[in-house]
């Protein structure tokens, strides 16, 4: 099951990051999986969010560009070489990952990750053949 | 001071003997201007169907200017006189709007354009015994090749390295020990920025002068890099709808510009009543062409302010000085010596669908160099939340401006409602350089 993550556009200007922050919080958005992916004159902030749909109205009404992106969040055992493993299974099945990035809580002993990958779809039927498991959004919800 | 002259016959003439010259070369010049259709149809209106009909110089003012719009569409040939075949060289600018500013040259014109760069070159005090390295851009701006071909008239060794390469251009005036350079004032004081890296030792180069221009800079400037280099800076003054460099430059002396009149009608107009001004005051300047025949160009309206001094220079030339550019009449920028308008900016920005109507232009100084930065507002709609996409789409922005500006500009994205909005008419334009 795919899990929609939140795009936003960061200029780079001084407090911009903590603008998008303290408007989730004052709101009660609660934020799960954070990355930013930067380049010399602007950042795009990643974000997985209880309240997505909820998230995305209240960042364009004040403003911000922000979109939705399909991600997928899978588990993977806390333990050396977790990571690899599933990485394996993506190689060896010619699934491509743009990025990746760790959540900012633990469920349980497992840790979750949030992958974006070139194929969406063939990417879950790949994990699912390898029961490996995908979070689904009403857990992201309830985390 | 000893005062080199190229022909100094011509440069010194007495008044009325100068004023006999324009005026036969004025009346020569209308004939040719009745050749092409554009000036064939403005002096008919005005009443002036041969040269006949010019009987003095007061007749100048019955002529109505001619702008930068008028040579665009005139584009290509409306201003042209002679068959193409007897044209030997085009020298072209980019222009505000995608129609290039097209200016021919016959075999003649070449020869007596050449002749005033070599009477500029020598003025100077710079002679055949000169190495010179010529630093600005060669091709369709005039400054390169204008410069090559006086220097290599007056016998200069002429190293033709063109623009750019900063390594290259001290390693060159190291292994020639190049004695005179052409190049933009910020250029040069760049290149000296970079002299420690590189290694320069004093005693290492054999500098004299330098010949400056294509970009507006002030006394201050000239002190520093004289101070900087131990070197004599020279300003030039030219454009290329008046052939290129070479319409005034400065003597010995170093007191402002003489413009060559017996090759140049020079008017300083207010720019608001079109009126001409006393001597010493400041105004538009105004130039018709005596010497190209291809191409005659009549008033034509430069939009550089500035001023004639009205008493004679120490050096004995009559020719009247013009004091360096104080502005500019228009909105054109002129960045590391390249003119660009707002408008080209303006028009290739609004050309690409991912970006919205908002824009600002920055220009800034990094170190010795102009830094132009154009700063965007991104659609929201096209975001798709890719960072990847939005790096190309800076890439393709960049890439698009530097095609119409020939220049490559900082590209910034910003966010929707960030730029300040326009209220009336827009300030779109930030100029943070230093006037100094």
């Amino acid at each position: 099951m795919k899990i929609t993550q939140i795009s936003v556009f960061l200029e780079n200007r001084k407090g911009r990051l903590y603008d998008v922050c303290s408007l989730l919080g004052a709101n009660h958005v609660n934020i799960r999986a954070l990355t930013i992916a930067e380049t010399e004159s602007f950042g795009v902030l990643r974000i997985v969010v209880d309240k997505c749909d909820a998230a995305v109205k209240l960042l364009r009404d004040n403003g911000f560009v922000a979109n939705f992106t399909d991600v997928v969040a899978v588990e993977v055992p806390d333990t050396p070489g977790g990571l690899a493993t599933v990485l394996k299974i993506f190689a060896d099945n010619d699934v491509n990952v743009e990025y990746m990035y760790g959540f900012v809580e633990k469920h349980s002993d497992k840790a979750l990750l949030v992958f974006r990958f070139e194929d969406t779809d063939t990417a879950q039927q790949v994990l699912a053949r390898h029961s490996i498991s995908i979070v689904t959004r009403q857990e992201i919800e309830g985390l | 001071m000893d005062v080199p002259f190229w022909n100094k016959q011509v440069e010194t003439l007495d008044r009325a003997s100068l004023q006999a010259i324009q005026l036969e070369r004025f009346r020569e010049m209308v004939a040719w201007a009745l050749k092409t259709p554009f000036y064939g149809k403005k002096l008919a209106s005005v009443g002036i169907a041969s040269p006949d009909d010019v009987k003095s110089l007061r007749d100048l003012g019955r002529i109505p200017f001619t702008v930068k719009d008028d040579l665009r569409r005139g584009f290509p040939r409306g201003l042209l006189a002679v068959e193409m075949s007897e044209v030997v060289r085009i020298h072209s600018s980019s222009g505000t709007t995608g129609i290039p500013t097209v200016i021919y040259f016959a075999r003649d014109d070449l020869d007596r354009w050449t002749d005033l760069l070599a009477r500029s070159i020598t003025a100077t005090g710079a002679s055949a015994r000169d190495i010179f390295q010529n630093m600005m851009t060669y091709g369709l701006f005039t400054g390169g090749l204008g410069l090559h071909y006086g220097a290599e008239r007056v016998g200069m060794t002429v190293i033709p390295i063109g623009g750019g390469n900063t390594k290259r251009q001290i390693q060159t005036m190291k292994d020639f020990q190049t004695t005179v350079l052409h190049v933009t004032p910020s250029y040069l004081l760049h290149i000296h920025s970079q002299f420690e890296s590189e290694g320069v030792r004093p005693g290492d180069l054999a500098l004299t002068r330098a010949f400056i221009g294509a970009e507006p800079h002030s006394e201050n400037t000239r002190r520093k890099i004289e101070d900087l280099l131990g070197i004599q800076a020279f300003n030039s003054y030219g454009l290329s709808e008046l052939n290129g460099p070479g319409v005034a430059f400065e003597c010995v002396h170093r007191k402002d510009m003489h413009v060559w009149e017996d090759a140049y009608l020079i008017e300083i107009i207010d720019p608001k009543t079109g009126q001409n001004v006393e001597d010493g005051q400041e105004g538009e300047v105004v130039l018709t062409n005596l010497i190209r025949r291809a191409m005659p160009i009549l008033r034509y309206r430069t939009r550089d302010l500035a001023f004639l001094h009205p008493e004679p220079c120490e050096c004995g030339r009559t020719h009247r000085r013009l004091s360096r550019i104080l502005g500019r009449t228009d909105d054109m920028l002129i960045i590391n010596g390249v003119n660009v308008f707002p408008s080209q900016i303006e028009e290739k920005i609004m050309k690409v669908p991912e970006v919205a109507t908002n824009y600002l232009i920055h220009v800034d100084k990094k170190g010795a160099l102009d830094r132009l930065t154009v700063k965007v507002e991104i659609y929201p709609k096209l975001f798709l939340g890719e960072a990847a996409r939005l790096e190309a789409l800076r890439t393709r922005i960049r890439e698009e401006l530097r095609s119409s500006i020939v220049i490559s500009p900082n590209v910034e994205l910003h966010e929707p409602g960030s730029l300040p909005v326009s209220e009336g008419k827009a300030k779109r334009v930030i100029d943070e350089r230093p006037k100094d």
